[in-house]
């Protein structure tokens, strides 16, 4: 709506200010990060890179990326553009696909980085295993998009988890 | 020319092929002409000036394609019409027939070099527009026929003056979806700047021909009805935007949500919706009930219902006696009692009973609607069916993480508990559960049960015990403060042990802690059920021995007033004028049982809150001080040691709340003003719990689902408001409202108002009319009606069940398929392919499958859209589903989109046109 995006305006103004200038139209990731609602999220750096428009790849966003954002974790947006974004944020080398070494990073940042929380190498196997003996339907080694969409659409509570609000 | 009109073809092709792929067809069009706009629009002014014949769309398209090149947006389907036009309009110079035959060869060529070609096109003239037209229409997805039809739109376009109906049908279908398009463009995952595009393009294109398509007498009003239609949109979209302003809290609760994770804020966000609610039901009662009777109702201390009596006048503003709700309070119009019977109040002839009945009746109504409304609502939103548990890994995987958390510490405790999740699940899959000594867990399983039931009974008898005390009470002097509220405070204490005490025994148990937290919920629940019906008989004693009391005090009364009369005629026998009337304070009166229900509810209420106050404040606020001061001389670690600080409460919390609401709901129809204190009450707990919660509680150790929780809520609070419609309904229905006070004083029963009405001010045909309805004859029938209603809907609904499973089971056999043939290795050869493309049931795996292939061979495979093949025969889910692939490589294999000014409009094929080769052979 159109408060929604004046203050989405006010906050990304604000963070322009803290830059350098007025002149530059996009704001760099350290920036997006220092937004609360960023700050601890593990996945801060690849929700960046993937609304980032940038021919840089580095992961700063302009305003029309910001908004995409902000959209795509409203409440409004439905199951499938949330699904859409979540793959892709998953997707940490960007090949289309969640292979082996995505999920790793992905079971990694989920459990945080200090050492006493994180799996062991055999739990991480095991885990790996289980998720694409699961969500991988052709048993190509990868969960594709459709898989995970089809995955993703069951969960109950993904909707109301994926969400961020200013 | 042809040649270059195809080449510049093939880049939009190429284009389209990168981001097109993946919508629908009916977006394909669009980028397409998008991309040969930018080719026409430039030469459209050129060439633009040497048009003559044309009709009005052409009339007004050259500024505005002029425009759209300048801006670098919008393209209407129109221009597209021209794109191909363009170049040969060149060559041919202004000579019509040329043209003609030129685009008639164009269009030969381009169907010898696709099959799927109608073709057919160019020789015809007139008719052949809008018969092309239709073509383009019905197979839209179909780009190229599309292209080509159009190219000879618009040559007709010069040749025929008028719009053909069919034409018109197809414009305006087309029109509808351009808009359908616009209302539809938030739900596409893409980027802002694309849909910005694309809904500007869809705009224009609407605007454009919304205009045109009126011709001759409708155009007018169609105009209109078109501006209206704007307006109205325009209004709703205004308004959307003040509702969301106006909704209350937002920032708080996100605040809360930020530390806590959406689980907690679930909680405050029930919280609002019960606040909502009531405030409704309150304006309801207050603006039908208590503000006619203060505005019109006879003033205080006119009539004995309304007047303190006299014994107890000299305490009734005493603190004591207000806070029992005695004295003054007790006959004011909080309570039912203060009503008067008159049929109708005031200048305005307001039925007063008749609205105390209906408020009363709505209030209830009002409430299950809101109620069930929001389940469905919600169940709607949920969507998925958590109950097959097939993909608890994955979900777990990647669903777990909270996006709302923006606060470390909370995200430390998610990271922890995602950890031990994972491992848990782990530890879960890898030994399926060894029971060791199956006997001892069992025995002490029954054990505990045995415990709480016992504890369920005690606590029921204990309140039974008091309510009975309570009466014996009533009728002594000299109470202390105890005694008095001692009923309140057992139930809150009940209330505040209970829970605690379950918690205890159900250690003996050794639940798997989610199974634990379910029973543990479901013995409150029926620990504060328990309490509230056991409260209820013994108030239904109580009322019962109040009406046999009632009885004689009529008799007495009356035979109290007749003295009276008889005294003051035998005072002064000359006096042969009406008696002055008696001082209504020493009329001798019923107990009047409805307000004594009332004021029980109300004190109830009242209690409640303090407790829940008390608690927090004692229990979390007191609790975070001492641990949070005293830490630094302690022995231990208070923080992370014993006490530390609280949790949030959230299930207690939505238990307290529900309950509270359940006692508004039966209390209301006796205490109009109950409702008033519960609005107050949500007001403030709101603002203190908000507090509070983000004062001294922590975030949990144990992380809560959010999901299903909203219905669960609702659910509860359906199955109260259920358990509290009984009593009041009974009340209503078969018990005799007293003699001498509130609305239906003097009435056999309470629903007789409505009898009353019908007789009285209906005319006399529906008063008929509602004998008929009410005969037993008539109602019988209307509900077994409704019973094979639900008998019927339920066996659709089975019907469905089956059919999704048929179809689940269909998906794992062509997933089955897939997979065979994939191992089998691909010689599987393309028609075979599309063949089963075309099949309907199918998976959404294989037309996935052959998206990827065709990717693989480096898009130069026969073009197999998974859209256009798949389209007719799918569900929309399954085509985006299964062609949403492509598009998620799109975007990062792709360099982004061009941002600042893209290409000059001459210039064939638009910024997007590099990546695969073109996949026209």
């Amino acid at each position: 709506t159109k408060q929604e995006i004046l203050m989405a305006h006010k906050i990304f103004s604000e963070l322009q200010d803290r830059e350098n200038g007025p002149y530059s139209s996009r704001v760099s990731m350290e920036k997006i990060h220092t937004l609360p609602e960023l700050k601890s999220n593990p996945f801060r750096k690849r929700i960046c890179h993937v609304f980032s428009t940038s021919d840089m790849k580095d992961g700063s966003l302009s305003f029309e990326d910001f908004l995409d954002l902000l959209s795509a974790f409203s409440d409004s947006a439905t199951l499938e553009i949330k699904s859409h974004y979540a793959f892709r944020i998953f997707d940490f080398d960007d090949d289309g696909t969640l292979d082996a070494r995505d999920l790793e990073k992905l079971v990694n940042s989920l459990t945080g980085e200090t050492d006493d929380t994180r799996l062991t190498g055999e739990e991480m196997r095991q885990l790996i295993s289980n998720i694409l003996e699961e969500s991988d339907i052709d048993k190509d080694g990868t969960v594709n998009l459709s898989e995970f969409q089809h995955v993703i659409s069951r969960s109950p509570d993904f909707v109301s988890s994926f969400k961020i609000v200013l | 020319m042809p040649k270059k009109s195809d080449t510049a073809r093939k880049l939009e092709d190429v284009g389209i092929e990168i981001d097109g792929d993946v919508e629908s067809a009916e977006e394909d069009k669009k980028a397409k002409s998008k991309g040969a706009k930018k080719t026409a629009a430039g030469k459209r002014g050129k060439a633009a000036a040497s048009e003559d014949g044309e009709d009005e769309d052409e009339d007004d398209e050259p500024p505005r394609g002029r425009r759209a090149a300048n801006k670098k947006k919008a393209a209407h389907a129109d221009e597209e019409d021209s794109d191909d036009d363009i170049p040969q309009r060149r060559c041919a110079g202004n000579r019509r027939r040329g043209k003609v035959r030129e685009s008639g060869r164009d269009g030969e060529n381009e169907k010898s070099g696709r099959k799927n070609r109608k073709g057919g096109n160019k020789k015809k003239d007139g008719k052949g527009k809008g018969k092309d037209k239709e073509n383009d229409k019905d197979s839209d997805k179909d780009e190229k026929k599309k292209k080509n039809s159009s190219g000879d739109d618009s040559k007709s376009d010069e040749e025929e003056e008028s719009m053909s109906e069919g034409e018109m049908a197809k414009l305006m279908e087309e029109v509808e979806e351009k808009k359908k398009l616009i209302a539809n463009i938030r739900i596409k995952p893409w980027r802002m700047r694309r849909r910005l595009q694309v809904l500007k393009e869809a705009q224009q294109f609407v605007d454009k021909f919304e205009g045109a398509l009126g011709k001759g007498k409708g155009r007018k009003l169609y105009a209109y009805k078109v501006m209206m239609m704007k307006k109205w949109i325009k209004f709703q979209r205004d308004f959307e935007n003040f509702r969301t302003s106006c909704i209350p809290w937002e920032r708080k609760i996100k605040e809360v949500e930020s530390h806590f994770g959406s689980s907690v804020a679930s909680y405050f966000i029930f919280l609002r919706w019960m606040y909502g609610m009531n405030l409704v039901l309150f304006s309801l009662t207050f603006g039908l009930v208590v503000i006619p009777e203060v505005l019109m109702g006879l003033p205080y201390g006119s009539i004995s219902r309304k007047t303190v009596p006299r014994e107890e006048q000299a305490t009734a503003m005493d603190y004591s006696v207000l806070t029992d709700f005695n004295g003054y309070c007790k006959y004011s119009v909080l309570f039912y009692g203060y009503y008067n019977n008159q049929r109708t109040i005031g200048f305005l002839k307001f039925r007063l009973p008749l609205s105390y009945l209906l408020v009363g009746i709505g209030t209830f109504g009002y409430s299950l609607m809101v109620v069930i409304r929001t389940m469905a609502k919600n169940a709607d939103v949920g969507g998925g069916d958590g109950e097959d548990n097939e993909f608890t890994f994955a979900w777990k995987m990647f669903t777990s993480w909270d996006y709302l958390i923006g606060n470390a510490e909370t995200a430390d405790n998610k990271y922890a508990s995602i950890t031990t999740s994972f491992k848990e699940s782990i530890v879960d899959e890898q030994e399926n559960q060894k029971d060791e000594n199956i006997h001892l867990r069992r025995f002490l399983r029954v054990l505990a049960n045995f415990f709480i039931t016992c504890t369920l009974g005690g606590s029921g008898y204990l309140i039974y015990f008091v309510v009975k005390r309570s009466q014996d009470f009533a009728n002594m002097d000299n109470l202390s403060w105890y005694e008095k509220n001692e009923l309140e405070i057992i139930m809150s204490l009940l209330g505040l042990v209970g829970p605690m005490l379950f918690e205890t025994i159900a250690e003996l148990e050794e639940y798997h802690p989610r199974i634990a937290l379910k029973w543990q919920l479901g013995r409150i629940f029926a620990l504060f059920l328990g309490n509230l019906y056991t409260f209820l008989l013994a108030l239904f004693d109580e009322v019962n021995s109040k009406l046999e009391e009632e009885e004689s005090i009529k008799n007495a009364s009356l035979w109290y007033i007749k003295e009276y009369y008889a005294n003051y005629s035998a005072n002064n026998p000359n006096d042969t004028g009406t008696p002055p009337p008696m001082d209504p304070a020493d009329i001798i009166r019923g107990p009047c049982w409805e307000t004594t229900v009332g004021i029980e509810f109300v004190k109830l209420t009242i209690s409640d809150i303090q407790v829940t106050y008390l608690t927090i404040l004692i229990g979390d606020f007191l609790r975070a001080l001492i641990v949070r001061f005293l830490n630094y001389c302690w022995c231990w670690d208070l923080e992370a040691g014993w006490p530390s600080y609280g949790e949030f409460d959230i299930s207690g919390n939505v238990l307290g709340l529900v309950f509270n609401q359940g006692m508004i709901w039966m209390g209301a129809f006796y205490a109009p003003g109950l409702l008033g204190i519960n609005v107050l009450r949500l007001l403030t707990s709101m603002y203190y719990q908000c507090w509070a919660v983000m004062a001294c509680n922590v975030p949990h150790a144990r992380v809560f689902k959010a999901s299903k929780s909203n219905n669960f809520y609702m659910g509860l609070l359906l199955l109260i408001l259920f358990l509290s419609l009984l009593p009041v309904v009974y009340t209503i229905m078969s018990l005799p409202p007293s003699f001498d006070c509130g609305p239906f004083s003097g009435k056999q029963r309470m629903f007789d108002v409505i009898m009353e009405t019908i007789d009285l001010d209906l005319p006399a045909f529906m008063g008929t009319l509602f004998s008929y309805v009410a005969n037993p004859g008539l109602i019988i029938p209307a509900v077994l009606l409704m019973v094979l209603a639900i008998y019927y809907l339920n066996s659709v609904s089975e019907a469905y069940k089956n059919a999704n499973m048929e179809l689940k089971k269909k998906m794992q056999m062509a997933r089955d398929e897939e997979k065979n043939r994939r191992n089998n290795k691909d010689s599987t050869n393309q028609v075979m392919k599309d063949l089963e493309d075309l099949l309907p049931n199918r998976s959404p795996a294989p037309p996935e499958n052959s998206a990827e292939k065709k990717h693989d061979q480096g898009g130069k495979s026969p073009k197999v859209k998974p859209g256009s093949a798949g389209g007719g025969v799918h569900l929309q889910k399954d085509v985006s589903l299964a062609s949403a692939n492509p598009s998620a490589r799109g975007p990062v294999t792709r360099a982004p989109g061009p941002r600042g000014p893209g290409p000059l409009p001459g210039q064939p094929g638009p910024g997007r046109g590099q990546g695969p080769p073109p996949r026209r052979q």
